[in-house]
């Protein structure tokens, strides 16, 4: 097996070129399990870990660019204000050695179901910068995720970064994991408010073949909410319902070892339901201190 | 019996002290070098392939490609196994390689070594095994019941069935061990109050860090070295010396660093196989298995299926008890039989019970063999005995503690084998003492404290919190007639001009501190506190193995004899030196009761060092009878209760465990901070049965063959811990001391259900306990209409 070790992003994306079956690593902490377990034999390994652009965080416009290799650790750290959904989730996930060396562009790379960067991003709009030799393009989130640990990057592309805007309104992510630590969700939800532009968004993780975001329960809860963003009394309780049906019915989960479908769909119309009134409880605490 | 328990503290370092282990801070600071670290020059890997499935006959295995494969030494099958081909604890049927059959998915067929376990292990890819797949049998009710029943073996087995009345006898059958036990006249007996309930106890994996690996070095002598982690040096050998046909001389063991164990490694691993590659090639063969292949290679706690009656007058004295236990012990024998006598003597609990008819079975199946793990039997017994205690105070209208001191057992109670228990049973004060400890306070509001923890799913929605109780009990070393010794070697000798004790066992440390309590023992009794614990290993005589919470009684106890023996040769010495006397060794001194201080230990070495070997036994057991479990089985019991205090969020079903509280009765606690590492680390794994730990099992099929889906409590899921221990010495025992590392596991799980049950108000009849089980009805297990044998319901394992 060849190993590559670029220290610049142009030159690892002329690797990549040379060397399409190479496989990148980041933090290293998916591509590791899969070569000891033996579930793959890549040609190469592209290590980005001396790529040293690859950890920037900047703003720009009401965007935050994220680094393709910022670890979690650093999103908990930095960016809970601007990228709340996220920084929750970067939270959940493993262990403080996998917070330290993980990162947002290693979850983007896998494309796992369960990825727990993913749903926040899918309920904030962000986009995927994917980078080649032949230049630079931007991926909306929502055309990323292709199948299951399938996404849209062409064989030459590295991911140079996640475009997150913003946050203007709260955030959530809640993840049910049958172990209160260290633990793939068995199933996850993310939910952004968006007051200014009167919207919400979602992802669903772990309970369909890609992350997605359940958009007949954000058009539905949009509405309700339309003439509620500037007085935000607590909301009725079978609005609140109907968005947790409406989430649980977005998701086709499977019975697997970590859970059951019928389980995954109980579980997202709960966390449906609590981020909804964790959400909108903030959201009246920001409209009030207005 | 007060010599037994004297204090003899000061020597520093002595028994009840703790000393800092000797391997403690290489293994916190990762320096301590476990099996799967040896290395040697020159050596060569092993790899195993193993049986993608359940059940096949072996039509051919072709070797031809793997052997070509550059850099590969050897690819050996059945054929090549120099002597017996089969091997086992109790009954030897478990291939070394398969022959004809393979009865389990990873059951070794072929080995190889190589230059690189890269290469090893494409070799092994390279075998061609034609296979005949045949439907497994996988539900252990199947496995016995009529008609569903299908050989798992070829041999005839006991006669007998699951129940009088629904299954016939079978000529044959998968039926490894059936024990009934009967006390008083449990058929005729009737009561008030009765509550009847099926449980189930999932598998549980051992889930030791330290995978099976080991070296194996040929000798010029024909023979062979192996450095292995294990729990038995010299039942390894005896099952060596069969399968490679040599004199036990020719094989010697040594103990490499063993990374846990808990009752995994009983049973042989790679230890043939590294000597078989290892004799073949003429060069050092190492084996360690991955993770995902540690799963594979060594057996689980039984699942069990069990069905209980219990009978009670209005105040809810116990009037009967019944109950049948089925046990699966999948493709070999392993240690089952022993698991099923355990379930059946002590599967009532620690109550009196004047009428009682146990049955328990141990079955074989196409599942993964099942053999030991920490509780051994007296697990899955307690999970169903407790909840029914429970169901019974409810049915009363009393307390779950008041129900358990109203039947509490106490010295002198006679157990259902008629066996009397001749030391402290302190059942009903372990549960005052729980009663008095303080609770808790509320609901944290840190998400850390939360069900669901930083995974953020509630904020204090839906959580209710519950509290439960349970108590376990144990026997301790090997019961039912079996010849349980140990063997000591202890020499005292000038090193540098001072005293020095070297003791010598090949008794095995698993993590468990046994090397620290050797030394303290030999500190205590020899009054010398630089004492050295040689590594284990076959130089001496059999130390028995590191399980059924007996080694530092029994070991211990062959130590203590030794160093006695060795003492005696000092007085014989200080008498010729100081004129007769009554002596004592103290902190390096010589005293005698009248003189005081008369000289040092040293000048007693000047002629030379002093060296005794002992072998030590406990005190005999007998067989149980085969139709009623009559018989003094056991050498002693031990006794741990536990508190539970649970979160749960109702909606999610997720569980936090605030608090476990236990007491625990260990006789004397020879080196506390040990003892309270064992209830730690017990509770810990009594926890993971609770609420998470399985291996998941589709058509015989490993579902979570890794640490990503087999789940074991981290910090986040194991709390902080209330311990109160107590020391009520047994008389029997060397110091009094009991055994201590089992009994915290068997009474934690029921203790967490019983909290779960009282916050959810769900009654759980199965463990793990999934967080489906909690908030869909129809995903929920369990009836109260008894298992009927034969009846394909719901298997054991699906989820
Ligand atoms: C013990 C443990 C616990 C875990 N717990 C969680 C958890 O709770 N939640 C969770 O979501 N995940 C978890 N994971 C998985 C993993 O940590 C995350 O998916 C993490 O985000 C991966 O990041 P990484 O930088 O380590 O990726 P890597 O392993 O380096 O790469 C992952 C994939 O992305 C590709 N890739 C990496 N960088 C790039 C790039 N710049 N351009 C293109 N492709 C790229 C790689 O080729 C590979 O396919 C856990 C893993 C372990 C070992």
């Amino acid at each position: 097996m060849e190993f590559f070790r670029p220290t610049t992003l142009p030159e690892a994306c002329h690797l990549k070129s040379e060397h399409p079956g190479a496989l990148p690593l980041c933090g290293g902490t998916d591509v590791m399990v899969d070569i000891n377990f033996d579930r793959r034999r890549p040609e190469a390994l592209l290590d980005l870990t001396d790529v040293r652009g690859l950890y920037e965080v900047s703003r720009y416009d009401g965007y935050v660019r994220i680094g393709a290799a910022v670890p979690y650790t650093t999103i908990i750290a930095e960016l809970s204000a601007e990228a709340p959904g996220l920084a929750i989730a970067s939270r959940t996930v493993g262990s403080p050695q996998i917070r330290n060396r993980g990162s947002v562009g290693g979850n983007l790379g896998s494309a796992s179901p369960a990825g727990d960067a993913l749903p926040p991003l899918l309920a904030v709009d962000a986009e995927v910068e994917a980078v080649s030799a032949a230049g630079t393009r931007r991926i909306p989130i929502h055309e990323f995720f292709l199948g299951p640990k399938v996404n849209a990057l062409r064989r030459d592309e590295l991911i140079a970064a996640v475009h997150v805007p913003v946050a203007r309104g709260p955030q959530q992510y809640a993840k049910v994991g049958t172990r209160n630590a260290m633990v793939i969700a068995v199933c996850s939800f993310s939910l952004a408010l968006h007051p200014d532009a009167a919207r919400v968004g979602t992802g669903i993780g772990s309970a369909a073949p890609t992350p997605r975001a359940a958009l007949e329960a954000e058009d539905f809860l949009a509405d309700e909410l339309a003439e509620r963003w500037e007085t935000p009394e607590p909301l009725p309780d079978d609005v609140v319902r109907r968005f947790g049906e409406l989430v649980a019915a977005a998701a086709s989960p499977i019975d697997d070892v970590r859970g059951t479908a019928d389980y995954r769909r109980h579980a997202l119309s709960v966390l449906a339901r609590r981020t909804l009134e964790w959400t909108w409880a903030e959201h009246g605490r920001q409209e009030r201190t207005r | 019996m007060s010599v037994s328990t004297e204090v003899r503290n000061r020597t520093a370092g002595g028994v009840g002290d703790s000393p800092v282990r000797p391997d403690g801070m290489f293994k916190v600071t990762g320096q301590f070098a476990y099996s799967s670290d040896l290395y040697m020059d020159g050596m060569l890997w092993g790899t195993t392939l193993r049986s993608p499935h359940p059940r096949a006959r072996i039509r051919s295995i072709d070797i031809g490609a793997a052997l070509k494969l550059a850099g590969v030494s050897a690819v050996l099958t059945h054929d090549d196994v120099p002597g017996e081909r089969v091997y086992g604890l109790e009954i030897a049927d478990q291939p070394v390689l398969a022959y004809g059959e393979v009865r389990y998915q990873g059951e070794p067929v072929a080995i190889v070594a190589a230059d690189h376990p890269e290469t090893a292990r494409r070799a092994a890819a390279l075998i061609v095994v034609d296979y005949e797949v045949v439907e497994p049998v996988t539900d252990p009710r199947e496995a016995v019941g009529h008609p569903y029943w299908k050989p798992v073996h070829d041999q005839p087995g006991q006669r007998t069935a699951m129940s009088r009345d629904k299954a016939p006898v079978h000529p044959e059958g998968n039926i490894v061990r059936h024990q009934p036990v009967r006390f008083g006249a449990p058929d005729t007996a009737t009561a008030d109050v009765v509550v009847r309930g099926d449980y189930e106890v999932g598998m549980q994996d051992q889930a030791f860090l330290g995978p099976e690996s080991g070296l194996a070095v040929p000798d010029d002598d024909g023979g062979v070295d192996l450095y292995v982690a294990t729990q038995w040096l010299h039942v390894d050998r005896r099952q060596l010396a069969g399968a490679l046909a040599l004199p036990e001389e020719k094989i010697r063991l040594t103990l490499a660093g063993v990374g846990g164990a808990f009752g995994a490694r009983e049973d042989l691993s790679m230890q043939v196989h590294a000597c078989m590659l290892a004799l073949r090639t003429g060069r050092p063969v190492k084996m360690v298995y991955s993770r995902e292949e540690s799963f594979f290679g060594h057996v689980h706690r039984h699942p069990a299926l069990m069905r209980y009656e219990h009978g009670a007058d209005r105040d809810g004295r116990l009037i009967y008890v019944r109950a049948h236990i089925l046990l699966d012990g999948g493709a070999y024998t392993s240690s089952t039989p022993a698991v099923v006598g355990n379930a059946a003597t002590l599967g009532v609990g620690p109550y009196v019970i004047p009428n009682v008819a146990v049955d328990a079975w141990g079955v074989y199946t196409n599942n993964p063999p099942c053999g030991a793990m920490r509780g051994f039997g007296a697990v899955q017994a307690a999970f169903a005995y407790e909840s029914q205690m429970d169901r019974l105070a409810a049915a009363v209208g009393v307390s779950p503690l008041e129900i358990r001191i109203r039947n509490a057992m106490s010295e002198g109670s006679v157990l259902p084998t008629g066996q009397v228990i001749d030391s402290p049973a302190p059942v009903a004060e372990l549960m005052r003492r729980l009663e008095a400890m303080p609770l808790p306070p509320p609901l944290s509001e840190d998400l850390r404290g939360m069900p669901g923890g930083v995974s953020n799913t509630t904020h204090g929605e839906g959580v209710r919190r519950g509290v439960g109780y349970a108590i376990g009990i144990k026997n301790v070393g090997f019961s039912e007639g079996f010849d349980d010794f140990s063997t000591a070697r202890v020499r005292i000798e000038l090193v540098g001009d001072e005293p020095s004790v070297l003791v010598h066992t090949a008794a095995v440390e698993v993590g468990q501190g046994l090397v620290t309590v050797q030394a303290q023992i030999a500190r205590s009794e020899l009054g010398v506190e630089r004492v050295t614990v040689a590594a284990a290993d076959t130089q001496v005589g059999s130390g028995g193995s590191t399980s059924a919470s007996r080694q530092t009684y029994v070991t211990g106890g062959a130590v203590r004899a030794a160093c006695e023996s060795v003492r005696v040769a000092l007085f014989e010495r200080a008498a010729e030196r100081y004129g007769p006397g009554d002596y004592r060794l103290v902190g390096g001194t010589v005293e005698s009761t009248v003189d005081g201080m008369v000289g040092d230990i040293a000048s007693l070495l000047l002629e030379g060092p002093v060296e005794r070997t002992v072998e030590w036994r406990h005190r005999p057991t007998q067989p149980v009878d085969e139709a009623t479990g009559r018989g003094d089985a056991h050498v002693q019991w031990a006794f741990c209760a536990h508190r539970a205090v649970v979160d749960v969020d109702v909606e999610l079903g997720l569980i936090r465990v605030v608090e476990l509280a236990a007491v625990q009765d260990v006789g004397r606690a020879m080196n506390p901070d040990a003892v309270l590492g064992q209830i730690h680390g017990g509770s810990a794994q009594g926890l993971g049965l609770a609420v998470m730990e399985e291996v998941q099992l589709i058509d015989g099929k490993l579902r979570n063959p890794s640490f990503t889906d087999y789940l074991i409590p981290t910090i986040m899921d194991m709390p902080p811990m209330r311990v109160e221990v107590l020391e009520l010495a047994d008389p029997h025992a060397p110091y009094g001391l009991r055994g201590v590392g089992e009994p915290p596991t068997i009474s934690s799980t029921p203790a967490i259900v019983a909290a779960v049950r009282a916050a959810s108000g769900v009654d759980l009849r199965r463990v793990p306990i999934r967080p489906e089980h909690l908030v869909l009805p129809a995903a929920r297990p369990g009836s109260d209409s008894g298992i009927a044998p034969g009846t394909p319901a719901h298997s054991t394992q699906r989820p």
